[in-house]
C-alpha cells in the first residue's frame, strides 16, 4: 500500500493474545515493516530498551503489568510513538494511556486500514519532531492553515478566528491525525489551571467547527471521539 | 394511569351483564310525562315498523282508552286474547302471560309497565310479568309515565298533590336497553285533552282539573327529560369507562343515609337516591340498632324492613349497626368508610324532648368534622327518634337524676289528689314510677326510685306530714310492700332487658361474622386479607389487633393497629401460642401476665400464625359469647390467609416458569444469532484456505468481504449483549457533561459512515440548540442503535431524517425513516427485550438494541418512544432533560 518513509521500520508488538499477534505479524510483514514480539509487559519493556523500535503497538490488557504502566515507563526514557490497543467501553483507560504519553489508540476490533493509518501518523509526527521543523502550511481538503501567518482559509476564503479558536486549531494541526485528549487541549490552550473546565473546550470547539465545517453535524475535519477527545483529519 | 384503566372486576361485570343481556330479551320503554303524550301510539308505530322488518310482533296488552287513532294502529298486529279475572263481582282484564310465553314472539308489546295486576294474578305487578317475558328471551316494548317511577314518586305527589300507588322500581328503568322519550308540549297535550283525544269526554274535565294543570305538566315534563338525560349520561359514562377514556373520575362522594323505623324514612331514602344519582355516588343506608330497639312494636319493625328493602331496590347498600348512641355509631361508620355526606331527617318530636335528652341531630352535626351533614325536611331521619327512647347512652348520673325527677313529678302530681283520696292509694302512683324506672332507666336508678318513693311517700303524705316519723304502724307494711314490689319489678325488668340485649348481641355477632367472611371472600391478596381482618376485628371488638404470620420458622409481624408494639416478652408469648397451637397471653391460662392475648391462626394444614388482641385501657371485658366470636373470626382469617398463600405459591411458580421461558428464549436467540455469523466466517475462511489455487481474485475478495461483514455483525451482537448486561446489572454509570448534540450526532454518523454510504441522511440541527447534559458515549450508542435499526428495517437507499430541537426544558432527537413503519399496536412492545419485528429482511440482532436505547435514555432521566410517521415510515424519538445550567452556544 505505502512504500514510503516508514517502510522497513522496526515495530514492537506487546500483546498477549497469539491470534492478534499473528494478525499483526502478517499485516506488518506484508506492508514492509519489520517486527518484534513481546507477550508480557516485562518482556516488552526489555525489548523496547534493547532494540529501540520505531513504534510500539501496546495492548492495554496485559497479564503481568497494566499497559498504562508500560507506556509511562517507556516515556521515562524514550519518545518512541506508542499506539495503544483497547476494547470498547474502556474510555477512561484510553484517556489515561493517552495522557500518560501514548500517541494514539485503536479500539478492538479494528481493520488493517485503520491500524496502518494510525501508525503512519504516529511515525510521521515522530520524524517531524526529531527534525524539529513544523510544516508552516497545513492543508486537508478545503481547509488550509498557514501557521507562519496565523491565517486560516476554507475553500480559499479566509476565516477569522478568535485567538483561542486559532490556538485550538493550531494545537490540533500540530497533532494532526492523532487523537488529542480534552486534557491535552485544555492544558495547551488555556493552561494547566483550566484542566477541568471541559465545557470551555466544548463551547470553543463548537464555534470553531461552525466556522470551518460546512455541516457541523457531519464534520469533514474536526472529529469527535466521544468520551476521549478530538482528532483533526489528515487524509 | 390505574385510575383510568378499567379495573378487571368492572370489566368482568360488564361482560357478565352483556352476557345476561344477550340471553335476556331487550326492553325498550317509551317514557312520557303524562297520559296522552302519545306513548302507546309511538310504541304501536314502532311495532309496525318492526313487523315490516320481518320480526314476529305480538301485542300482549294494549290499552287504547278508546282513542280512535290508537285503535286504528292495532289493526294488522297480532293481539293475544286477554285473561279475564273475576274479582268481587267485577271482571278485570289482564295480559295472559302464559299465552304470550307459549306463543314465543320475538317482540311483545305490553302497555303500561306500572300497572298493578288484579289480585290472584301470578305477579302483583305488570313489570314482573314483563321481566318474565324478558327472561324467556322475548324483547318487550312497553310504556311508562314518569310519575310511576319509584324514586320520583313522592316528588310527583308533591308537585301534583296526587299520590300514585302504582310504582316501578328504578332498577327496571336502569336495566332497560333503550328509552325513547315521548314528548309533547303541555299546551298541545291540553288541547288534545280538551278535544277528547286522551280521555273520553266526561272524564276529561275532571282530569284537567285534578292533574292536567299546566304547571304540573311543565314540572313533570322537566322531570322526565332530566331522567332521560341522566340515563344518557350514564350510558356515556359506562362507555367511557369501558373504553378507558379518561374522564373526570374525581374522588368520589359517598353518601350515608340514616334511617329509623319511622314511616317518613322512606321519603328520606328516595331523596338520597336522587342526590346519589346526581353525584353519581355510591350510597349506603344505615340503621342504628339501639339497644332499646328490642322493644320495637312489630309494626315499626315491619316499617323498618320496608324502608331497608326500598333502599335496596333503589340501589343502596344497606347496613345495620348495633350501637349505644345513634350519633356516635353513625359517625364511626362514616369515618371508617370514608363517607363524605351524611343525610338525616329533621326530627319531628317536640323541642322540649331535646332539652330533656339532647338531640342526636345536634350531636351529629357538632361532631361530624369534615363530613357534610344534610338534614332533610319532613322526615324523621333522626336516628335516635324511635318511639322507644334512646337514653342508655346518657351517663348513669343523668339517669339517676331522671329517677329523682320521676319521683318528684309523682309527688307533685299526688299532692293534687291528696285532698280527695286516701294516701295509701297514692302508693300505686309511686309503684308506677318504679315500673317506669325499671323499664327505662336500668337497675340502679330503679332501686333509687324505689327508695326515694318510700321516703317521699313517708315524708309528704304519711301523717304526720313533712316528717319521716310514722304514727300509724300500718304504713310500715305499706313501705315494706312498696319496697319489695319495686325491687322485684326492677329485677325482672332488667333481666328481660338483658335477655333482649343478649339476643341482639348474638344477632349482631352473626351479622359481623357474615360481613367479615363476605369481605374476605373478595380479598385478592394477603395484604387485603390482613387489612380486612384488622379492620373487622378492631371494629367489632374495639381492640387493637396485631397479626403475626410464620415465614420459615419465624413469626413476622404482618400487620398491627397504630399503637400496638410487641416487645420480646410479648413475642415469646406469641411464639408459644404459635408453637402449641393454643391461645396464650392475657385472659388465658397460659402466661396471663402478657398485655396481649394471642390466638393461633389454625387450619387443617397447621398453624399459620398468631392473632394478637390487645384491649384498650377503657375496654370492657369480653363476654364468653364475644370470645367465641373472636375465635370464629380467627379461624375465618386463617382460612383466608391460607388461601392467599396457596395462591401466592401458585403465582410464584408461574413467575418461575415465565423466567425460565425467558431465559430459554435468550439462550436460543443468542446461540442462534452468534452461530450464524460464526458459521459464515468459518465457511468463508475454510474455503479461502482450501481453495488457494481454484479461487480467482474476485471470489477470494468476496469471501474476505463475507468474513469482514459477519465479524462486524458479531461485534454488534456482542456489544448489545454487553450493554444489556451492564444495564441490567446496574453497572451502567451515566457520566453527564454539558455537550453540544452535534458532536454526538457527528460521531455516530462517522462511525456508521460505510453503512450510510448509499443513503441520504437529512440532518436538521438548529444552531440555537443549547448544550445538553449527557453521557456522549452512551447517547452516541443510542443514536447508533437507532440508525442501525433504520438501516436494517428500511429498503437500501431510502432516506433517513435526523432532527433535534428544543421543546421547553427538553431536547428532542428524532430518527425517522421511510421504511415499512412499525407494526400497528406494537409501538411500545418494540422496546421490550428480545422483541424482533417480523419482517422478511435479515433478522440479525437479538432484539436488544431498542431495549438498550430505552435503558440509556431513562438513565438520563429522559423518555423514548416510537410512532409511525404520516406519509409512511417509522419515527423514533427520545428526549433528554436540559435541567442543568444551559450553556448557550454562541
Amino acid at each position: 500500500m505505502s512504500e514510503s518513509i516508514e517502510a522497513d521500520q522496526l515495530v514492537l508488538i506487546i500483546e498477549d493474545e497469539p491470534q492478534i499477534r499473528r494478525f499483526l505479524r502478517t499485516t506488518l510483514t506484508s506492508h514492509g515493516y519489520r517486527w518484534l514480539e513481546a507477550v508480557t509487559a516485562q518482556e516488552g519493556l526489555v525489548q523496547a530498551a534493547t532494540h529501540n523500535p520505531a513504534l510500539i503497538i501496546l495492548d492495554l490488557g496485559l497479564p503481568d503489568l497494566d499497559g498504562l504502566e508500560v507506556a509511562r515507563r517507556v516515556r521515562e526514557w524514550s519518545n518512541v510513538p506508542i499506539v495503544v490497543l483497547s476494547a470498547r467501553g474502556q474510555e477512561l483507560d484510553k484517556i489515561a494511556a493517552l495522557d500518560a504519553g501514548a500517541d494514539d489508540y485503536l479500539t478492538k476490533p479494528f481493520g488493517v486500514g485503520e491500524l496502518l493509518a494510525r501508525m503512519r501518523v504516529a511515525l510521521r509526527h515522530a520524524t517531524s519532531a526529531a527534525q524539529a521543523s513544523e510544516p508552516p502550511l497545513f492543508e486537508v481538503g478545503d481547509l488550509k492553515v498557514d501557521l507562519a501567518r496565523r491565517q486560516v482559509f476554507v475553500a480559499g476564503a479566509e476565516v477569522h478566528l478568535t485567538p483561542i479558536e486559532y490556538h485550538l486549531l493550531k494545537t490540533l494541526v500540530q497533532h494532526a491525525g492523532k487523537v488529542v485528549t480534552q486534557l491535552q487541549l485544555l492544558k495547551e490552550v488555556w493552561g494547566p489551571a483550566y484542566a477541568t473546565e471541559s465545557h470551555y473546550l466544548r463551547v470553543y470547539m463548537s464555534q470553531l467547527r461552525r466556522k470551518i465545517e460546512v455541516d457541523p453535524a457531519r464534520p469533514r475535519y474536526l472529529f469527535t471521539e466521544p468520551g476521549v477527545g478530538y482528532r483533526l483529519k489528515v487524509e | 394511569m390505574n385510575e383510568q384503566r378499567p379495573n378487571p372486576d368492572e370489566l368482568l361485570a360488564r361482560l357478565q351483564s352483556e352476557e345476561q343481556q344477550q340471553a335476556r330479551g331487550k326492553l325498550k320503554i317509551f317514557l312520557g310525562y303524562a297520559a296522552g303524550v302519545g306513548k302507546t301510539y309511538a310504541m304501536l308505530e314502532a311495532a309496525h315498523q318492526r313487523r315490516m322488518e320481518g320480526i314476529d310482533v305480538l301485542v300482549g296488552y294494549v290499552e287504547t282508552h278508546q282513542r280512535a287513532e290508537t285503535e286504528a294502529l292495532l289493526a294488522g298486529l297480532d293481539v293475544i286474547a286477554r285473561r279475564r279475572v273475576e274479582y268481587h263481582g267485577i271482571t278485570l282484564e289482564e295480559m295472559d302471560v302464559d299465552a304470550v310465553l307459549a306463543r314465543q314472539p320475538q317482540l311483545a308489546i305490553v302497555d303500561e309497565l306500572a300497572h298493578t295486576n288484579a289480585p290472584g294474578s301470578r305477579h302483583p305487578k305488570r313489570y314482573q310479568d314483563v321481566e318474565e317475558l324478558l327472561d324467556a328471551g322475548i324483547d318487550v316494548y312497553s310504556t311508562l309515565n314518569i310519575q310511576h317511577l319509584e324514586s320520583l314518586n313522592d316528588v310527583v305527589s308533591q308537585i301534583t298533590g296526587i299520590v300514585v300507588r302504582e310504582t316501578v322500581p328504578d332498577r327496571v328503568l336502569d336495566e332497560v336497553t333503550e328509552i325513547e322519550l315521548i314528548d309533547l308540549p303541555p299546551d298541545e297535550l291540553l288541547n288534545r285533552l280538551r278535544e277528547g283525544k286522551v280521555y273520553v269526554p266526561e272524564q276529561a274535565a275532571r282530569a284537567i282539573e285534578q292533574f292536567f294543570r299546566k304547571g304540573n305538566l311543565t314540572a313533570l315534563r322537566e322531570l322526565t327529560m332530566r331522567r332521560a338525560a341522566e340515563r344518557v349520561d350514564d350510558q356515556m359514562r359506562t362507555y367511557m369507562r369501558t373504553r378507558s377514556i379518561p374522564g373526570p373520575w374525581a374522588a368520589r362522594e359517598r353518601l350515608l343515609v340514616c334511617v329509623t323505623s319511622h314511616p317518613l324514612s322512606e321519603r328520606l331514602v328516595r331523596a338520597a337516591r336522587r342526590l346519589a344519582d346526581e353525584l353519581n355516588a355510591p350510597w349506603t343506608v344505615l340503621h342504628v340498632a339501639l339497644s332499646s330497639d328490642a322493644h320495637l312494636p312489630s309494626a315499626q319493625r315491619d316499617q323498618l324492613a320496608r324502608t331497608m328493602r326500598l333502599a335496596e331496590e333503589l340501589g343502596a347498600k344497606t347496613v345495620q349497626r348495633p350501637g349505644q348512641s345513634a350519633a356516635e355509631t353513625v359517625l364511626n361508620y362514616a369515618r371508617r368508610h370514608n363517607i363524605t355526606k351524611i343525610i338525616i331527617g329533621k326530627p319531628v318530636r317536640p323541642r322540649w324532648l331535646d332539652w330533656v335528652r339532647g338531640s342526636a341531630v345536634d350531636q351529629l352535626i357538632r361532631r361530624s368534622g369534615p363530613i357534610d351533614v344534610y338534614v332533610i325536611s319532613g322526615s324523621a331521619g333522626d336516628p335516635s327518634q324511635t318511639p322507644t327512647r334512646d337514653w342508655l347512652p346518657h351517663h348513669p348520673y343523668v339517669r339517676y337524676l331522671q329517677s329523682i325527677g320521676v319521683v318528684a313529678a309523682v309527688t307533685l302530681f299526688s299532692n293534687l289528689f291528696l285532698p280527695f283520696i286516701s294516701p295509701v292509694n297514692l302508693v300505686m302512683l309511686y309503684l308506677a314510677a318504679v315500673v317506669f324506672a325499671a323499664v327505662y332507666l336500668g337497675r340502679g336508678p330503679s332501686m333509687l326510685t324505689a327508695v326515694l318513693s318510700v321516703l317521699a311517700f313517708d315524708f309528704f303524705f304519711v301523717p304526720p306530714r313533712f316528717t319521716f316519723a310514722v304514727t300509724d304502724a300500718e304504713y310500715i307494711l305499706t313501705f315494706i310492700g312498696l319496697f319489695i314490689v319495686s325491687v322485684v319489678i326492677s329485677t325482672l325488668a332488667v333481666r328481660a332487658r338483658e335477655q333482649a340485649e343478649a339476643a341482639q348481641d348474638r344477632e349482631t355477632h352473626t351479622a359481623a361474622l357474615y360481613a367479615f367472611s363476605r369481605e374476605l371472600a373478595t380479598a385478592v391478596n394477603l395484604d387485603d386479607i390482613i387489612g380486612i381482618t384488622m379492620t373487622h376485628l378492631s371494629e367489632t371488638f374495639s381492640r387493637d389487633i396485631a397479626i403475626l404470620l410464620s415465614e420459615g420458622d419465624q413469626l413476622v409481624l404482618s400487620g398491627h393497629s397504630p399503637n400496638t408494639t410487641l416487645d420480646a416478652n410479648e413475642r415469646a408469648v406469641a411464639t408459644w401460642a404459635f408453637e402449641h397451637g393454643q391461645p396464650a397471653g392475657r385472659g388465658t391460662d397460659t402466661l396471663p401476665a402478657a398485655r396481649v392475648r394471642y390466638l393461633p391462626l389454625k387450619t387443617s394444614r397447621g398453624t399459620l400464625g398468631v392473632l394478637g388482641v390487645q384491649p384498650h385501657e377503657d375496654s370492657q371485658h369480653l363476654t364468653a359469647e364475644q370470645n367465641r366470636l373472636m375465635e370464629s373470626f380467627a379461624s375465618q382469617a386463617a382460612l383466608a390467609i391460607e388461601r392467599a398463600r396457596l395462591a401466592d405459591q401458585a403465582q410464584k411458580a408461574q413467575v418461575q416458569i415465565e423466567t425460565e421461558r425467558l431465559r430459554n428464549s435468550l439462550l436460543s436467540s443468542v446461540s442462534h444469532d452468534l452461530r450464524t455469523p460464526l458459521a459464515a466466517i468459518t465457511g468463508a475462511a475454510s474455503s479461502l484456505m482450501d481453495g488457494e489455487d481454484s479461487l480467482d481474485r474476485a471470489a477470494r475478495q468476496e469471501l474476505a468481504q463475507t468474513i469482514y461483514e459477519e465479524a462486524a455483525r458479531l461485534n454488534r451482537l456482542l456489544r448489545n449483549l454487553l450493554d444489556m448486561t451492564r444495564l441490567e446489572s446496574g453497572a451502567l454509570r451515566v457520566n453527564k457533561e454539558m455537550q453540544p448534540l452535534e458532536e454526538v450526532i457527528g460521531a455516530a454518523l462517522s462511525r456508521l459512515e460505510d453503512q450510510l454510504a448509499d443513503r441520504a441522511v437529512n440532518i436538521q440541527l438548529p444552531y440555537s440548540l443549547p448544550f445538553a447534559p449527557l453521557d456522549s458515549v452512551l447517547i452516541e450508542q443510542v443514536l447508533i442503535n437507532l440508525l442501525e435499526n433504520a438501516i436494517k428495517y428500511t429498503p437500501p437507499g431510502s432516506p433517513i431524517d435526523l432532527t433535534a430541537r428544543q421543546e421547553e426544558a427538553w431536547v428532542v432527537v428524532e430518527v425517522a425513516d421511510r421504511g415499512p413503519g412499525l407494526p400497528p399496536g406494537e409501538e411500545q412492545r418494540i422496546f421490550e427485550k428480545f422483541y424482533r419485528a417480523r419482517t422478511p429482511q435479515n433478522g440479525s440482532g437479538v432484539g436488544l438494541g431498542l431495549t438498550i436505547c430505552r435503558g440509556i435514555v431513562e438513565a438520563h432521566g429522559g423518555q423514548i418512544w416510537a410512532e409511525n410517521r404520516s406519509g409512511g415510515g417509522a419515527s423514533f424519538r427520545f428526549k433528554l432533560p436540559l435541567e442543568e445550567k444551559l450553556i448557550e452556544a454562541a
